[in-house]
C-alpha cells in the first residue's frame, strides 16, 4: 500500500513553524514513516513542477503556514489546493494573520517611508526608495511591488482545517497528522485543538476567584509577578478566558500572560471583540461609562487584543481614505 | 551565447532572494547583484504598541533567531526604564543566550553552511544536505546534533515559556526565577553541549582543515575583502554575545573605534539602493564610499569571523585554544577570508557551551531576586547583542505612558550587507569565465554569502522568514542565460 502523500508550505511567515516541525525531533521520524512528504521546500529538493505534477487531490493534506502577502504565496496556495484533499491553515499567521498581520494599521507607503526615509540611522538625502525597476551597472533590475495588505490563508483559498499557535504545539502537531493521514477526518472547518478556554488548563486555575472583580489593569513592568496565583487575580491582562487550549498555557508557565496566540473558541467571529468583552466583564465598575473609562486606561488595545488576529477581524485594516479605494486589495 | 539555458525551469517567483549574474560581451562577469525582494515594516507597525510588548513582538522577525530579537528588546526595554537587572537576572538571560547560540551555530554547521566542506564544494546537489553530512561522518552524528538541540531547546522552553518566541524577558530582569531543578538541567544540557562543541571542532579540523584543498580555497582571493569587522568584546576584549562594548578594527586589525551601545547613532548609517529591499550599513566615521573594501571604505563586517578578528581572544580555556589554533593557521589577524566564517563559527560553539557551563555551575543564578521594578519614566532606550549572525540594535522611543512612538532595528544581516554584495560580485567575477556555468560553480558562488550564515527574513525583516534563492545569468544584451534555483 502506498503512503499518504503530505506537503508542507510556506507563506509570509517568521520560519518558527518550520522550525516547531523540525522541534518534533524524533517524533519527525515517526511521523515520516506514515507518509511520503510530497513537498517540503524547507527541508527537500522537491519543486513546484513536483507538485504541478501531482493529480487533482492526490495529497492527503497540505499544511500551509504563513499570512498571504504576494502573487507568489496566493499562487502557490491555490496550486495546493487543488492538488490536496485537506487543507490545513498551520498556525497563528495562516489563520487568524499572526503578528505581521498589525502591518495592516498602516499604508505600504507609510511602511516605505518609514524604513527608508525616516529610520535615524538612515542617510538617504535623495530620498530613494526601493523601486520596481532600476537601471544598474550591468543591466536592469526588478523588484516585486510591496503589496496591500496582509490576508489570511482562509480569505483567498478554501481551508479545511485549523492548527493553532504561535507556532503550533508540538503534541497538537503529532496528532493532527496523525488523524489525518489515519483517515479519521473530523469535520471540515474544525480547530484541531481542544474547544474549551486555555483557563482550563492552566497550572493557575485552582486559584482563580470564582468571582474575579479586577479594579485596574496593571501591565507586567510594573510589578513583580506571582509564579502561582491566576494572572488576572493579579490584575495583568491574561487572555486566557477568550483563548483556546492546546497548549499548556506555555506563556502562564514562563509566568507571563496569555496573549492569544491560540485563537478563539468556536463561534467566535472576531476573536479581539470577544478578548476584550471578556476582560471588560471582569472589571469592577459601575454603568456603561464607567466601564468605557476604565477599558479606555487600557494601553494599546489593538495590539492587546488583536495581537494576532487583525486581518481576521470585522475590520481586516484600518480603513482608508475612499479615494484610494480603488487600489485596494479587499478581502472576500 | 544567445542560448537560453534554464536548469531548472520555474517561472521567476516573488519572495526569493536572487543572484542577477550580468556578463559582457566576452561572457565576462560584469556586475552580480545579490536582490532581496520584501519587506514587513515591523518599524512601522511597533508604533502604538507597549514597549513591554516589543521583546515578544519582535521576536516574530524570525522564528530561527527569536531569542537574539528578545534579548535585544529586552535590554532596550532596561535602557528605556534606566533599571539595572539583579545579578541573579542577568544571568538567567546570559545562560539561555549562550544555550540559543551553541544550538544555532551547530544547527548552521552541520544542516546549512557544513555541507559545502563535509560533502564537498562540487559534490552533486542532492548530497550539499544535512543527509550527505550524515553518510560522510556517521548517523550518530545526525542523532546527536538533534538530540542537544532538543535538551538546549526544551532548557530553554522551561525557563522562557517557549524556545519559539519566548516570553521571559521584562525590563529589570527576567519573569521567573531559577529553581535547583532546573539549574541542574541546564549543568546537564552544558555539559553534552560542552562535549558536542569538542565534537564538532574535531569534525571541523578533520574534514576541512586535514583537506589542503580546501584550506587553498579558504584562503583563496576570490574569497577575501579587507574590511573593517566590528563586534561585541568584554573588560578585557574577549568576544561576548548577551553584553559588552562595541569595537571596530581597520583592515590593518588597529582599534580604529569603540562605543556603548547607545551610541550606536553616531557610528553607524544605512545606505538606501533602489533594486533591494536590503538596507546596507557602513560605519559612519569613515562614510559610504560605494561598494569597495578597504580603509577607505566604511563597508564593514560582523559575524563569527567580524567578532574573533574584533576582540583579542576568547574567555574560557577551550575555545581560547581553538582560537589561538585558528590565528596561528590562518593569521597574522585579522583574516579576511569570507569562508573562515564557518571556523570561527565553530569556536564560537566552544565559548558557548563553555560559558553557558560556568553560568549553570554559579550558585548565584537561583537567587530569587530577579526583577528591579521601574521607578523613571521611560523615554528612549537602545539594546545590543550579538545574534548569531551578528551586532543586533533594537532602539526605542516612548511616550510618557510607555507606549512606542519610534522603533528602529538593525539587524544582523544587514550590517554584513555590503560586504556580501562584494562577496558575490567577487566570486562571480573570479569563478565565471567565457560565459561558462554550472551548478558546481554557482555552488561557489553561493558559498561566498553563505558563509555568512545570512538571514535574509531578518535582514528585510521581510517574508518569508527563509529565503529560497534565485541565480540568474543574463548576457549583454539582457537575454537570461541560465537559472537556477535553491530552495
Amino acid at each position: 500500500m502506498t503512503k499518504p502523500k503530505v506537503a508542507f508550505y510556506w507563506c509570509a511567515s517568521c520560519g518558527g513553524c518550520e522550525e516547531a516541525v523540525v522541534d518534533l525531533g524524533e517524533d519527525l521520524l515517526a511521523v515520516a514513516e506514515l507518509v511520503e512528504i510530497a513537498f517540503w521546500p524547507v527541508a527537500l529538493d522537491f519543486k513546484r513542477q513536483d507538485v504541478e505534477a501531482l493529480e487533482d487531490g492526490e495529497l492527503a493534506a497540505a499544511f500551509i503556514n504563513g499570512a498571504v502577502r504576494t502573487s507568489e504565496q496566493e499562487e502557490m496556495a491555490r496550486l495546493l489546493r487543488r492538488k490536496s484533499a485537506a487543507v490545513v491553515a498551520f498556525g497563528s499567521c495562516a489563520i487568524l494573520g499572526g503578528v505581521p498581520g498589525l502591518a495592516n494599521l498602516y499604508e505600504s507607503q507609510d511602511i516605505l517611508d518609514t524604513a527608508y526615509r525616516e529610520a535615524p540611522s538612515v542617510q538617504n538625502d535623495d530620498g530613494t526608495l526601493p523601486a520596481e525597476e532600476s537601471r544598474v551597472a550591468g543591466g536592469t533590475l526588478t523588484l516585486p511591488a510591496f503589496s496591500a495588505s496582509v490576508r489570511t490563508l482562509d480569505q483567498v483559498i478554501d481551508v479545511d482545517y485549523y492548527l493553532p499557535g504561535c507556532p503550533p504545539p508540538t503534541g497538537l502537531i503529532t496528532s493532527a497528522v496523525t488523524a489525518l493521514v489515519g483517515g479519521k477526518l473530523p469535520e471540515k472547518g474544525t480547530v484541531l485543538a481542544p474547544d474549551v478556554a486555555l483557563c482550563s488548563e492552566c497550572p493557575r486555575a485552582a486559584t482563580k476567584p470564582d468571582k474575579l472583580l479586577v479594579t485596574a489593569f496593571r501591565r507586567p513592568h510594573q510589578q513583580l509577578i506571582d509564579p502561582d496565583l491566576c494572572l488576572l487575580a493579579q490584575g495583568l491582562i491574561c487572555l486566557g478566558p477568550a483563548t483556546r487550549a492546546g497548549c499548556a498555557a506555555a506563556c502562564p508557565g514562563g509566568n507571563m500572560p496569555c496573549t492569544g496566540c491560540m485563537g478563539p473558541t468556536s463561534g467566535v467571529v472576531d476573536y479581539g471583540a470577544k478578548a476584550l468583552s471578556a476582560i471588560a466583564s471582569l472589571l469592577d465598575a459601575d454603568g456603561e461609562d464607567e466601564v468605557t473609562a476604565r477599558v479606555a486606561e487600557i494601553a494599546d488595545p489593538v495590539g492587546t487584543f488583536y495581537r494576532y488576529s487583525l486581518p481576521a477581524s470585522l475590520l481586516h485594516r484600518r480603513v482608508r481614505p475612499a479615494a484610494r479605494h480603488e487600489e485596494e486589495e479587499v478581502a472576500p | 551565447m544567445n542560448r537560453e539555458i534554464v536548469i531548472d525551469p520555474l517561472t521567476r517567483l516573488e519572495g526569493h532572494g536572487k543572484i542577477q549574474i550580468f556578463l559582457d560581451p566576452a561572457g565576462s562577469v560584469d556586475r552580480a547583484y545579490l536582490q532581496i525582494p520584501e519587506l514587513r515594516g515591523f518599524e512601522k507597525f511597533a508604533q502604538g504598541r507597549r514597549a513591554e510588548d516589543m521583546p515578544q513582538i519582535t521576536s516574530r522577525i524570525c522564528g530561527v533567531c527569536p531569542m537574539a530579537h528578545h534579548m535585544a528588546a529586552t535590554k532596550a526595554l532596561d535602557d528605556l526604564y534606566q533599571v539595572e537587572p539583579p545579578p541573579a537576572a542577568r544571568k538567567i538571560r546570559e545562560l539561555l543566550y549562550s544555550a540559543f547560540m551553541v544550538e544555532d551555530h551547530a544547527l548552521h554547521f552541520f544542516f546549512l553552511g557544513g555541507p559545502d566542506f563535509i560533502v564537498g564544494p562540487d559534490a552533486p546537489r542532492q548530497k550539499r544536505n544535512i543527509l550527505g553530512v550524515v553518510d560522510a561522518v556517521g548517523l550518530d552524528v545526525g542523532k546527536e546534533v538533534i538530540g542537544v538541540r532538543k535538551q538546549l531547546r526544551d532548557l530553554v522552553a522551561a525557563v522562557a515559556g517557549k524556545a519559539i518566541h519566548p516570553v521571559f524577558g521584562l525590563p529589570g530582569g527576567v519573569s521567573r526565577a531559577l529553581d535547583s531543578g532546573i539549574q541542574q538541567q541546564a549543568a546537564a544540557a552544558a555539559a553534552r553541549a560542552v562535549e558536542f562543541s569538542q565534537f564538532a571542532l574535531a569534525a571541523f579540523r578533520t574534514a576541512v582543515l586535514g583537506n589542503p584543498g580546501y584550506v587553498e580555497l579558504i584562503t583563496s582571493e576570490a574569497y577575501t575583502h579587507r574590511t573593517h569587522y566590528m563586534g561585541l568584546v568584554d573588560g578585557t576584549n574577549n568576544v561576548t554575545f548577551y553584553d559588552g562594548t562595541l569595537r571596530v578594527v581597520g583592515p590593518d586589525g588597529k582599534e580604529l573605534l569603540t562605543f556603548p551601545g547607545r551610541d550606536y547613532l553616531g557610528h553607524v548609517g544605512e545606505h538606501v539602493e533602489p533594486w533591494t529591499y536590503m538596507k546596507f550599513c557602513f560605519l559612519k566615521d569613515v562614510g559610504w564610499n560605494g561598494f569597495a573594501d578597504g580603509a577607505g571604505s566604511g563597508i564593514y563586517s560582523v559575524a563569527p569571523l567580524a567578532r574573533l578578528n574584533a576582540a583579542d581572544g576568547m574567555a574560557t580555556p577551550r575555545a581560547q585554544e581553538a582560537y589561538e589554533e585558528f590565528c596561528t593557521t590562518l593569521g597574522p589577524k585579522p583574516i579576511h577570508h569570507t569562508l573562515a566564517n564557518h571556523w570561527a563559527r565553530i569556536i564560537e560553539l566552544v565559548y558557548a557551551a563553555e560559558r553557558m557551563a560556568e553560568l549553570a555551575a554559579d550558585p548565584q543564578i537561583t537567587d530569587p531576586q530577579v526583577r528591579t521594578l521601574p521607578t523613571t519614566p521611560p523615554r528612549e532606550g537602545v539594546g545590543v547583542v550579538e545574534a548569531p549572525r551578528g551586532t543586533l540594535f533594537h532602539h526605542y522611543q516612548t511616550d510618557e505612558r510607555g507606549l512606542i512612538t519610534a522603533a528602529n532595528m538593525i539587524v544582523a544581516t544587514q550590517n554584513n550587507a555590503a560586504r556580501i554584495a562584494l562577496s558575490v560580485d567577487k566570486a562571480a567575477r573570479a569563478l565565471i569565465k567565457n560565459g561558462h556555468v554550472d551548478d558546481a560553480l554557482l555552488n561557489r558562488v553561493e558559498m561566498a554569502f553563505r558563509a555568512y550564515d545570512p538571514c535574509m527574513g531578518c535582514s528585510t525583516h521581510s517574508l518569508p522568514g527563509h529565503m529560497p534563492l534565485t541565480v540568474d545569468v543574463r548576457d549583454a544584451g539582457g537575454t537570461l542565460l541560465h537559472e537556477i534555483r535553491r530552495d
